[in-house]
């Protein structure tokens, strides 16, 4: 596979929330927002990318039975030294994206991409499949996060479109995840397979 | 090179390596940001005391003091003065009645018992709904804003539990917990017992116990 194939492959042809349909926790619990959505999405692509080239680099030295507490600890490592920059240099993303960055840490498609892709291949392409996973997976929460908003309270990255009283309250809820997600996911096929 | 064995000494060197890298790594980006972290939220404290007392010339963390609610705990309280005489306290109060975890308010109020104005710390609330309340409490529509309501006669209570506070719209619970925590503040402050604390919050609660 060509580079560039590596890094499209995860962004429109495994799409992980798309077309994979991995990480789902935190895709239904951060997108009330478009600014959360993006914000989550940049934040997983960071430990996507470091983690995949990590694996990829000590990949020998793992032994098979033991690979997955390795992964796990890699993971949780990135993960964490992530969270402590952000409460430290950009506060402000800290406190609204704050509870779910620890999810990040069990969010499948990370480790997914570590055992499908990183244990098999070299760091560069390891790399380039994290950024395209990573950005895929933004991109998907953005989108996910301005249907709910928009829909939802009337706004898109908090600036009005329509009053908040036409708004239906049930976008920014659970249940209003679950819809927006089907819809979306049904017209990314429709335009996937035309 | 090639790929490591699954042999027990193997196993045990490469998890062993990878927690020590891994261990030291955190230790040091610990290092580095202790201090910022720190920084930033003295920072936030000190921005949330100014906001929500009267101009002061002393510094209210240097001489804060504990408060106890009628409740039976205590609330951190931060005493705002202007040539040496008390022009209003910043209470920073807390409840863990929200609608999700904790909900942590800095409440200021003048000797008389008067609400200045609030901070929201933080808090867990559901996105767009009990999150609001931030805005909604000091927004002059109807009955919403808390501001300039004396709470050294009765305590802050939303519609429905018989107050005359608008709850927002949807976030009931949320409401009575931010009403819980300004409740809580004004109670620490005054540190009388005898004075009415019961929110709907709590009278909801008891009233559960009683079913069960």
């Amino acid at each position: 596979m060509s580079n560039t194939k590596i890094l499209l492959n995860g962004i429109i042809k495994e799409n992980p929330i798309f077309v994979l349909l991995l990480g789902m926790c935190p895709t239904l619990g951060t997108t009330s927002s478009a600014i959360n959505g993006l914000g989550m999405g940049l934040a997983t692509t960071f430990v996507l990318l470091c983690s995949n080239m990590a694996i990829s680099s000590v990949k020998n030295l793992i032994p098979d039975q033991v690979r997955i507490p390795g992964y796990v600890v890699i993971i949780a490592s990135f993960v964490t030294i992530l969270q402590m920059c952000m409460e430290a240099f950009v506060p402000a993303l800290y406190a609204s994206l704050g509870l779910f960055i620890p999810l990040i840490v069990v969010n499948c498609i990370v480790l997914g991409r570590a055992e499908a892709f990183a244990a098999k291949n070299g760091i560069f392409s390891s790399g380039l499949d994290g950024l395209g996973m990573g950005l895929g997976f933004t991109f998907a929460l953005t989108l996910l996060g301005a249907v709910r908003e928009l829909l939802g309270t009337g706004k898109l990255f908090g600036l009005e479109i329509f009053p908040e009283s036409f708004g239906a309250l049930i976008f920014v809820l659970a249940p209003g995840a679950f819809i927006a997600l089907g819809y979306l996911i049904a017209l990314v096929n429709k335009l996937r397979k035309a | 090179m090639k790929k490591l064995k699954s042999t027990l000494p193997n196993m045990l060197l490469s998890l062993t390596g990878i927690c020590l890298v891994a261990g030291a790594a955190l230790a040091g980006v610990n290092e580095i940001t202790t201090a910022p972290i720190a920084k930033s939220k003295a920072a936030t404290l000190q921005a949330a005391i100014k906001m929500v007392t009267p101009a002061f010339d002393n510094n209210p963390t240097t001489d804060r003091y504990k408060g106890v609610t009628s409740e039976g705990d205590s609330l951190v309280i931060y005493p705002a003065m202007k040539d040496g005489k008390l022009v209003g306290v910043a209470v920073e109060s807390n409840t863990k009645k929200g609608f999700s975890g904790e909900i942590q308010v800095m409440v200021g109020l003048d000797t008389e018992g008067t609400l200045i104005n609030y901070s929201v710390l933080k808090h867990s609330e559901t996105p767009g709904l009990g999150s609001k309340m931030e805005e909604w409490f000091h927004q002059d529509k109807n009955k919403q804003s808390v501001l300039g309501r004396s709470l050294s006669t009765s305590a802050l209570q939303v519609g429905k539990d018989g107050g005359d506070v608008d709850a927002i719209t949807a976030a009931t619970i949320s409401s009575r917990a931010f009403l819980d925590a300004i409740n809580r503040a004004y109670s620490a402050y005054s540190g009388s017992k005898d004075w009415d604390g019961t929110t709907g919050a709590t009278a909801q609660e008891t009233k559960k116990g009683d079913k069960q």
